[in-house]
């Protein structure tokens, strides 16, 4: 505090020194801004921009890693639509985005909410909810692969005290992406939780107090000022949900391995894309159709974050729009 | 989703009750508040219940593992299996390993990141705010567009089967967007003059981030340094593409290769061992660091 009131009044004291100063440091300047940035710029060269164009030319060639890139224009693209596993692929991890995220949102926002009720102890809160986030992949996957275990597992345990049915979950290809719903669910609620909490804690208090002078109600409250105003968060995770679901490798690849390295479960109901993905690349050598596939899922993202800013448009509240 | 019904729907009938608003409004927010405190503490116990089952399972040996309904607490509690798994597996060197990975990989990243923050928040230059926005940019680029490139890459450097894969790139700024994003708006908070009154002292852009953003900014790199020391310490897909040879995996593939150890005999409770010893230290680090952390979530808006 004292340090930066002496300097500002020293700043202010010597404004022609300064100006003069920075003009003769200009050069001076610029090549420390690139000296400090050559790095990250590099990296950005070497581990980014390269790969990025080559995998873009690998997916128009079969190559097998151990031979030359041969060209074959769209084949690798076309070939896609007739191949079942890809297909498959696909379904799945579709499946596992519409019961993943709405899920996983909605619960987020609803813990986030009771949080925000100015509950005591809400970092103790905050804490608990957040924890799954934290536990490593590989451990998760052989925590839950043991928790889902049909005979002996928690899980089961806990449904078949309540009377509940307790099936398969490892075992009954219908049951595959539903447990690894669940699984998601309990590594992803804490980031969702808190982003959404953090949110809630920037709304300005003053429009609840006005609409409860108008005597609107909770819900209404939450109807026409919690939704809108939070509706660029709820974009925000709805985006990384979709980027993210497309991304699950670790846990599908780990809770299966034991039945097969790179297994996806039974009749691979568990193969999502990443995971087909990951097989073409580094298990069959398929290089090129991986590099298809990895074009393919950029392109997605890509188009899924453009539809969705321009979606955003219309129904995302932004503060500084409302003069409009 | 039923408890979202019955949260909402108890103030709700309350509030849609006549009479004046005064003698409404404290009974009604009493029930939100206990209601908030029922379901966050129901709904945490069964976010916690894993961490109770984890623990529980990895005190057990085969004998009372597979009960029915389970021993919640084991008895007699099996303390070996921390260190059975020393002879289960290479243990200490996966250890060494994952340690190894993780110290290098992080401090490139904490470096690096705080080296190219300071240049786009502190330095004017030519091409900074293009340069900023390709860093971010990256963000959407999924990691599977670059990595069969950059493992050909590795092998023609015959680099695969080392730790090099795993650590240089994040020298060079691998995975770094969101923490120089971080640091950047951290340092922008710092006023401007401290630069400039350094500056006429005569310090150049190294002394001014040493001596003076640095020592200013030590929450906002104990964030990144957290997260960055997470990241390589869960990694599992980096060391399952690049290391194939036994002596040099991680924790997190020695998990998985005893998982797949399990045919001839079951060893549910060593792998329950081994994930306790991996999950510990993340939960430790979390409690030691969590104020900070949190704050750095909500800043960023990363999940970790």
């Amino acid at each position: 505090m004292l340090s930066s009131r002496q300097a500002s009044s020293a700043g202010a004291g010597t404004q022609s020194v300064r100006a003069s100063r920075r003009r003769r440091r200009w050069g001076h300047e610029t090549l420390h801004g690139y000296l400090f940035a050559a790095p990250v710029i590099l990296g950005l060269l070497i581990f980014t921009a390269y790969p990025i164009i080559f995998t873009f030319y690998l997916s128009f060639t079969e190559y097998k890693i151990v031979d030359v890139p041969r060209f074959v224009g769209l084949r690798n693209y076309v070939a896609m639509f007739s191949d079942e596993l890809f297909l498959k692929s696909l379904s799945a991890t579709i499946y596992y985005s519409v019961l993943a995220i709405p899920l996983t949102l909605a619960t987020g926002f609803m813990v986030a909410i009771l949080m925000n009720q100015k509950v005591r102890g809400i970092a103790v809160y905050r804490t608990i909810w957040y924890l799954p986030t934290l536990v490593p992949a590989a451990a998760a996957a052989a925590l839950w692969r043991w928790i889902l275990n049909r005979d002996f597992g928690l899980l089961n345990n806990l449904l078949g005290s309540l009377g509940l049915p307790t099936p398969g979950w490892l075992i009954e290809p219908g049951l595959t992406i539903p447990a690894l719903v669940l699984v998601g669910l309990w590594m992803g609620l804490g980031g969702t939780m808190l982003v959404f909490l953090a949110g809630l804690q920037g709304l300005p208090q003053q429009l609840y107090e006005a609409a409860e002078i108008d005597g609107a109600g909770t819900f209404g409250q939450f109807r026409h000022i919690t939704v809108p105003m939070m509706s660029p968060i709820i974009f925000y995770n709805l985006v990384l949900g979709i980027i993210g679901s497309f991304q699950v490798f670790t846990i599908v690849y780990l809770i299966y391995t034991p039945t097969g390295t790179g297994s996806a479960g039974p009749e691979d109901s568990g193969l999502m894309y990443m995971v087909f993905l990951y097989r073409n690349a580094f298990q069959y050598f398929n290089v090129g159709y991986a590099a298809a596939l990895s074009w393919l899922l950029f392109l997605v993202i890509v188009g899924l974050t453009a539809v969705m800013f321009r979606l955003q448009r219309r129904w995302v509240y932004y503060e500084t729009e409302r003069g409009r | 989703m039923a408890t979202t019904t019955a949260q909402q729907g108890g103030p709700l009938a309350a509030d849609m009750g006549q009479g004046p608003r005064t003698s409404r409004r404290r009974p009604s927010s009493r029930i939100r508040t206990v209601l908030a405190y029922v379901l966050l503490t129901g709904g945490g116990l069964v976010m916690l219940l894993p961490f109770a089952w984890l623990v529980s399972s990895s005190l057990k040996g085969p004998e009372n593992i597979f009960t029915v309904p389970p021993e919640w607490i084991p008895e007699p509690m099996r303390w070996r299996n921390f260190t059975d798994v020393l002879s289960a597996l290479p243990f200490l060197r996966y250890l060494e390993n994952t340690l190894v990975i993780t110290f290098v990989a992080a401090t490139g990243q904490v470096v690096t990141s705080v080296l190219c923050a300071f240049a786009f928040s502190r330095l004017r230059w030519p091409g900074r705010d293009v340069l900023f926005a390709i860093v971010l940019a990256t963000l959407m680029v999924p990691y599977t567009v670059t990595l069969i490139p950059t493992f050909i890459l590795f092998k023609s450097l015959n680099w695969l089967d080392t730790f090099l894969p795993l650590t240089v790139p994040y020298w060079f700024g691998a995975g770094s967007a969101f923490f120089i994003f971080l640091l950047r708006q951290f340092f922008r908070t710092l006023p401007m003059e401290l630069d400039e009154a350094a500056r006429i002292d005569g310090a150049g852009p190294w002394v001014i981030l040493t001596q003076i953003i640095l020592p200013l900014s030590r929450p906002a790199i104990a964030v990144v340094s957290v997260f960055a020391f997470l990241s390589h310490w869960n990694d599992f897909f980096g060391p399952l593409v690049y290391l194939t040879s036994e002596s040099k995996w991680t924790l997190a593939l020695g998990i998985s290769a005893l998982q797949g150890l399990q045919w001839g005999r079951d060893m549910t409770h060593l792998v329950m061992a081994v994930s306790v010893i991996m999950v510990a230290p993340v939960v430790v680090l979390f409690f030691l660091a969590q104020k900070t952390f949190i704050r750095g979530i909500v800043l960023t808006g990363l999940k970790a």
